[in-house]
């Protein structure tokens, strides 16, 4: 009982959870806070795909703002093109799925290590942000979309029903959209996790040789990983595009990446809980350190992020879900709370 | 060409790390399932040509054919699945995945799902880990990581089983019950089995190869090797001393 209770239980109760909160969130929360929270929620979805390569798949990806960005420009390119949207939000899945499968290609396959890894996933995505940035100019432009540069492209037009461009979503159409979007990507990625791959991605993250000399090619399952999570970044991607309206090179930029990476450390590796936590809670104080004078907001979320490193290592997630356990409040509140086993 | 009840062969195998040569002109042959010993003084050799045969390092020169396939250049995941499993000497498993999920990965790299949870089991119980499968690895002592990790070995059900120093920490219980458990295991495979513990040797010893500076000292019965001069001068005299 208790370990079906663990298995799927805390799946679905996690998935009544979130669907709660998406219905219930617009009813209490002020039309202003709503716009903040759409991103919250979008961003939350970029934190996922790290928290997956990352926390599971044990790659160390300091660029993964570039799958992000990628995927944003893919989606407004194609759609200023298309006028339907279908396609190109297709495309913004696809194309940094494929990018990053192409990148991890000659790098796993040529077994560069892990720092190595981290450093060049940073210099590509700052790469993207100078390659793009040299964009402005009519003569940079794909089909009727100008690339402009740093200035970036404006007016992106919406997501629309699939084959009606007339049934364009509306704001709060989004924000249902991000929150059915990041609870599936969860869902999908627990299951995912549960699966053999998923086992096998494990395994590999904490013994690479033991798991090639039980007959699995770790640079394959490295390079599957990297690619779910490059295209689950620019699925994010897609629906930033839609949120701002608007997309420019600083979506590749050293900040957009740090971000991403304080998120996972704050809310916990080795969880795919921890990321969507950390994203919401560093964005919120962000967002209230932002609207007061007294303080320097970088200054004090640089030391909240110190803070952590050293007095919550693990991250808030993995932290609580530990107390849960020891209480042995577990059977029915920690499986909410995935085990974090990372070392 | 290798005779049809060759599992394994090498011809002229050799490493060398810069100025050390580790293995020098190695020509070694096993029968399909042979049980062998290798045994030989620290720094022989012994782990550094279990590796190559298992692609964890790549050999200077020679060749490799295992079951009539030359492995020599293949990845440890393709020697893998051709059907070699291998214990390394340092406890080489999975710390933070339990007993059960370490041995749930060895046996779906084989099996689909029903077949390697029923293998899994029947593994774990063979092996006297069925009390332990909720634990994580990590956290258990020297000699049941051992066990673990021998158990996703056999999970595996490889042709050809390579242990190196499968007894090395563990009691003479334990060290008793590794050696039925390899005499079990080669009903169906070919073994070779790095050990120092003679006790041990003597009881599952058919050939015996003796390792020494990297190559073949000589190879035969127990009690011929127990009884040559050289052997006892390199390896056998020190450790009876004792
Ligand atoms: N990775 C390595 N780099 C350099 N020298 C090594 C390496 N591995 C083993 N050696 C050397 O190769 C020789 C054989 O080592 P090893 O195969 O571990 O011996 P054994 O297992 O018989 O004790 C030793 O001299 C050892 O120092
Ligand atoms: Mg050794």
């Amino acid at each position: 009982m208790t370990a079906n209770w663990q298995g799927n239980g805390g799946l679905v109760a996690a998935t009544v959870l979130g669907l709660v909160l998406l219905l219930a969130l617009p009813q209490i929360v002020d039309p202003v806070m709503m716009i903040e929270l759409t991103s919250y929620v979008i961003m939350a979805i970029l934190a996922l795909s790290l928290g997956l390569i990352w926390g599971y798949g044990g790659i160390l990806c300091f660029g993964q703002s570039a799958f992000f960005g990628i995927g944003a420009y893919a989606y407004a390119i194609a759609v200023i093109n298309f006028g339907d949207s279908t396609i190109p939000l297709l495309l913004s899945i696809i194309v940094p799925g494929l990018f990053a499968a192409l990148l991890g290609y000659f790098l796993f396959y040529a077994r560069i290590t892990d720092v190595y890894f981290g450093v060049i996933t940073l210099t590509v995505t700052l790469i993207l942000y100078k390659v793009m940035g040299a964009t402005s100019g009519s003569q940079y432009v794909i089909g009727a979309a100008p690339l402009g540069g740093y200035n970036g492209i404006p007016a992106v037009p919406p997501l629309n029903f699939p084959g009606r461009p007339e049934l364009a979503l509306s704001f709060d159409g989004l924000f249902y959209l991000s929150g059915v979007t990041l609870l599936a990507v969860y869902v999908g990625l627990r299951l995912m996790l549960k699966s053999r791959f998923g086992q096998v991605v494990v395994a590999i993250r904490e013994n690479e040789r033991r798991a090639e000399l039980l007959g699995y090619d770790a640079r394959f399952y490295k390079l599957a990983t990297f690619a779910i999570g490059g295209a689950i970044a620019g699925l994010a991607g897609c629906l930033f595009a839609n949120w701002g309206m608007f997309i420019s090179p600083d979506v590749f930029g050293l900040a957009q990446s740090a971000q991403v990476i304080i998120w996972v450390i704050v809310g916990g590796t080795g969880t795919l809980l921890g990321p969507i936590v950390g994203c919401f809670a560093i964005q919120w104080i962000a967002t209230k350190l932002g609207a007061q004078q007294l303080l320097n907001a970088n200054l004090v979320l640089g030391t909240i992020l110190i803070g952590f490193v050293l007095l919550v290592p693990k991250g808030v997630v993995p932290t609580i879900g530990d107390a849960l356990r020891r209480l042995k409040f577990c059977p029915y509140v920690a499986p909410l709370v995935e085990q974090r086993r990372v070392p | 060409m290798t005779s049809p009840d060759c599992i394994l062969e090498t011809r002229g195998l050799e490493k060398r790390f810069g100025g050390v040569v580790a293995i020098a002109s190695v020509d070694f042959t096993l029968k399909q399932r042979e049980l062998r010993c290798l045994i030989g003084p620290n720094g022989a050799g012994k782990s550094t040509f279990f590796k190559m045969l298992t692609a964890q390092l790549k050999p200077t020169t020679g060749r490799i054919l295992f079951d009539g396939v030359d492995i020599t250049r293949a990845q440890p995941h393709h020697v893998s699945r051709l059907g070699i499993g291998i214990k390394n000497q340092v406890p080489d498993v999975f710390n933070n995945l339990t007993v059960a999920e370490n041995i749930s990965v060895a046996a779906r790299s084989r099996h689909g799902k029903a077949r390697a949870g029923a293998k899994g089991k029947d593994v774990m119980e063979r092996l006297g880990l069925t009390a332990l499968t909720g634990r994580l690895v990590g956290e258990l002592a020297h000699g049941q990581r051992q066990w673990v990790e021998l158990a996703m070995v056999v999970a595996l059900e490889p042709k050809l089983i390579l242990l190196d120093e499968p007894a090395a920490g563990m009691t003479a219980d334990e060290t008793n019950k590794t050696a039925e458990l390899i005499l079990e295991v080669n009903k169906s495979a070919a073994i070779v089995v790095v050990e120092h513990d003679m006790q041990f040797i003597k009881q599952i010893a058919q050939t015996v190869t003796v390792f020494h500076q990297g190559r073949v000292l000589i190879e035969d019965t127990m009690e011929k090797v127990q009884g040559n001069e050289l052997v006892r001068e390199v390896y056998l005299g020190k450790s009876e001393d004792d």
